[in-house]
């Protein structure tokens, strides 16, 4: 008999929390609610930590089934939760990083309106993400899925009196809902061929198929289609637009949901149908393929962009890029590692952002900052241990996990040395871009205004004076920093021995490739020496020519920039994407709706029907109410009238 | 023996008048007469009916509609009081509230 360990009460818990700051919050006092949501959340972080306690001594995949939801003949789902190794790693990542950003948020937003709102949704969103990660079949995760770009556009569009968050929120729920078509897709060729959603029987399913086989069809559709899904939510070419503009929330919000934990329910869920990918080799190529792109592409945007949070928006986009090379190239635990690694680094460097933010007083121009070195100490060194992290350099985090995709890409049998070698540019690039940041932001001079007192867009930021963030800002800092450095110390190796059970379909498939497997590796030690060697390179070779043109020279940019002419014109405006979705898509739909639908179906068709019957009934009812005249004798000639038309009648009836 | 055409003529007339009466005048009370008018114009021809059958259920007819038409005189005239008290006339013309 298995244990019980309560799962539901994980997400359940960040659920009371929403509720009651939710419901009651508007009554309550700051302190009320943040010891509200501080300790719903936290007592869903403890829980986690409890379940992983446990662990050990559980049987993977751990599955308890809390209540029956729907059944419908041989189909059914339930409220179920499924814990095997992947899942504990989400839900550590989730629950512990989530906690982390709740803790700062209490300093971040403690100025702003709305306080107890803010909460109800950070906690609400905890409960949808949770219920993503812990769900035993394709439809709960759904339903986690579709709550957690609820949350998203709830807190994009925190500050809804300012248009552009609030036509962000839209835009970040609109180019999701394209992608939750495709996975809505997915799941309904799931129930058709295999008559389950449940993780565990479809994958029993999908194991015995072979790739040959006319099944293959299938699987490749499926992959496919998730990976549409996939693309949505974490923001892959060609839906990744709404992250960059999904920066208009508030800068906790950019670490927790769009940095650490939803953006990447993309990666998890690839990751949890690796069953499917591992059957259709197109789909895993695909994903390899819009990896790859998605991680150039975001990087050489992020180049040229001079919003703090906007580069670390398309850094985001861009290692997303990577984990989905990882999980393409059929490294999935490489893409879950880094996935981890991931959540520490970005959410550390979201949230030192927004420290600097705060520091300067609401600006988010990196060209307005400068000098901040020695005036935020805590935040610069803080972040300085994100971006060495991020850049890859070793023994901090980002290294081991970025190496291990880059090894894979590389060395796996679905890889190829074209994603390598274009992974390898990104991660120059990446250094680059957050050194140019590193470097225009701390070093140099000030180049703000000594006072801004209109805090940009947030009101309650503009204090006067630089000055360090209070201590309940710092202290999630300091943990993700360390981290942030540490966090890699396990090392890929172990970490895929530990993810290992649930991805084990490819350690059997790669031991039955024969004894030949074991011996090759020690081969390539050499080689994969060699491809660390080259990526940390490409990481010094970005941190140098940072270095060069943003301390050094600091007027060269401009003549690099000037010389390349149109070319950085594009990047500079994100290579027009935007603009492009604008007249491909959104244009002709707005003109069709507008237009045909609603002038020439509405207003000309269906509301015309509708008023002219309208009309034409009160015509008809003017002309006849005169007969109610309110005289009795003329109601009594109509009596007599109608008896006589009777008589007549039955008279003329009877002599015929 | 009087054939029952005679009767049925008679009871013909009878009903006309109370038609008549009903439409032409303006007194609610004439109005009521008029009405019992053409019950006994109906009721003659269920009698005249029952008699030429020798049944006997014409004549039970009759007797129904007579205590009807007692209820409905009492509740008529009942409803004629009250229209008077608050309309202070009997001209059904001038009782018309009930209009568009």
């Amino acid at each position: 008999m298995t244990r019980n360990l309560h799962l539901w009460l994980i997400p359940v818990l960040p659920l009371i929390g929403a509720a009651v700051n939710g419901l009651f919050g508007k009554r309550f006092s700051r302190q009320t609610v943040v010891a509200i949501a501080l300790l719903f959340s936290g007592a869903a972080f403890a829980m986690a930590l409890w379940v992983a306690s446990q662990f050990s001594s559980l049987q993977t995949p751990h599955i308890e089934t809390f209540a029956a939801w729907l059944r419908a003949g041989d189909f059914h789902a339930d409220f179920a939760f499924f814990l095997d190794q992947l899942s504990l790693v989400m839900l550590l990542v989730v629950t512990g990083v989530g906690f982390l950003i709740h803790i700062y948020s209490v300093g971040y937003m403690w100025e702003e309106g709305g306080f107890y709102r803010f909460f109800a949704y950070l906690n609400l969103f905890m409960f949808f993400m949770l219920t993503l990660v812990l769900a035993s079949n394709y439809l709960l995760m759904f339903i986690g899925w579709e709550g957690v770009g609820l949350a998203s556009y709830l807190l994009i569009g925190f500050w809804f009196t300012k248009d552009s968050a609030a036509s962000a929120g839209k835009k970040a729920f609109i180019v999701n809902r394209i992608g939750d078509f495709g996975f809505l897709i997915a799941l309904f060729l799931m129930i058709q061929h295999f008559g389950s959603l449940d993780f565990v029987q479809v994958a029993q399913q999908v194991m015995p198929m072979s790739p040959e086989i006319g099944a293959a069809g299938l699987l490749t559709a499926i992959g496919l289609l998730l990976m549409v899904g996939a693309a949505g939510k974490s923001a892959q070419i060609p839906l990744y637009v709404w992250l960059p503009d999904a920066m208009e929330g508030p800068t906790p919000v950019s670490a927790l949901i769009h940095a650490a934990t939803m953006v990447t329910a993309g990666v998890y869920m690839v990751s949890r149908s690796h069953v499917i990918f591992e059957h259709a080799p197109i789909a895993m190529m695909v994903v390899a393929i819009i990896g790859t792109l998605t991680a150039l592409f975001a990087a050489t945007i992020g180049v040229c962009q001079t919003d703090v949070k906007k580069v670390l928006a398309y850094s985001t986009v861009s290692q997303l890029g990577y984990m989905f090379i990882g999980c393409g190239v059929g490294a999935f635990s490489a893409g879950i590692f880094h996935l981890m690694t991931h959540a520490f680094f970005k959410g550390l460097l979201f949230l030192a952002a927004g420290s600097v933010i705060h520091a300067v007083g609401g600006e988010q121009d990196m060209r307005k900052m400068g000098g901040l070195r020695t005036k935020i100490p805590w935040t610069f060194w803080t972040m300085t241990a994100g971006t060495f992290a991020i850049a890859g350099f070793p023994p901090l985090a980002g290294f081991f996990s970025k190496d291990a995709i880059l090894w894979k890409a590389y060395s796996s049998p679905y890889g190829n040395w074209v994603y390598w070698a274009i992974g390898v540019f990104t991660a120059f690039l990446t250094s680059f871009y957050m050194f140019r940041q590193w470097f225009l932001t701390f070093f140099g001079e000030y180049r703000g205004e000594e006072h801004l007192d209109d805090g940009h867009g947030h009101g309650g930021h503009g204090h006067g004076g630089i000055h360090e963030s209070p201590a309940v800002m710092l202290a999630p800092l300091v943990i993700l920093a360390v981290l942030s450095v540490c966090g890699g110390w396990i090392g890929s190796e172990r970490f895929d021995k530990f993810l290992a059970p649930v991805f084990h379909s490819q350690t059997a498939s790669s031991t039955a490739e024969g004894p030949s497997m074991p011996a090759e590796p020690r081969k390539e030690d050499s080689t994969e020496t060699l491809f660390t060697g080259i990526s940390v390179s490409a990481a010094l070779l970005g941190f140098l020519l940072a270095w060069q043109l943003y301390h050094r020279r600091p007027e060269l940019p401009q003549r690099i920039a000037a010389s390349l002419g149109g070319f950085y014109q594009a990047v500079v405006h994100k290579y027009y994407v935007d603009e492009i979705y604008a007249t491909v898509f959104v244009k002709p739909l707005i003109d069709g709706s507008t237009k045909l639908l609603w002038h020439g179906v509405d207003r000309d068709i269906i509301d015309a029907a509708v008023d002219d019957s309208a009309d034409g009934a009160r015509e008809v009812s003017d002309a006849v109410r005169h007969m109610q005249s309110g005289n009795i004798r003329s109601y009594a000639g109509w009596v007599a009238a109608g008896a006589a038309v009777v008589i007549f009648y039955m008279v003329w009836m009877g002599t015929r | 023996m009087v054939p029952v055409s005679y009767y049925l003529i008679l009871g013909g007339i009878l009903f006309a008048c109370g038609v008549a009466g009903f439409l032409i005048k303006r007194n609610l009370i004439t109005i009521f007469m008029s009405i019992e008018l053409m019950l006994n114009g109906v009721n003659l021809s269920f009698v005249a009916f029952a008699a030429q059958w020798q049944a006997l259920s014409g004549q039970v007819f009759v007797f129904f509609v007579m205590v009807v038409a007692a209820a409905e005189a009492a509740v008529g005239l009942a409803i004629i009081i009250a229209v008077y008290r608050t309309r202070e006339t009997l001209n059904v013309d001038q009782v018309n509230l009930l209009k568009l």
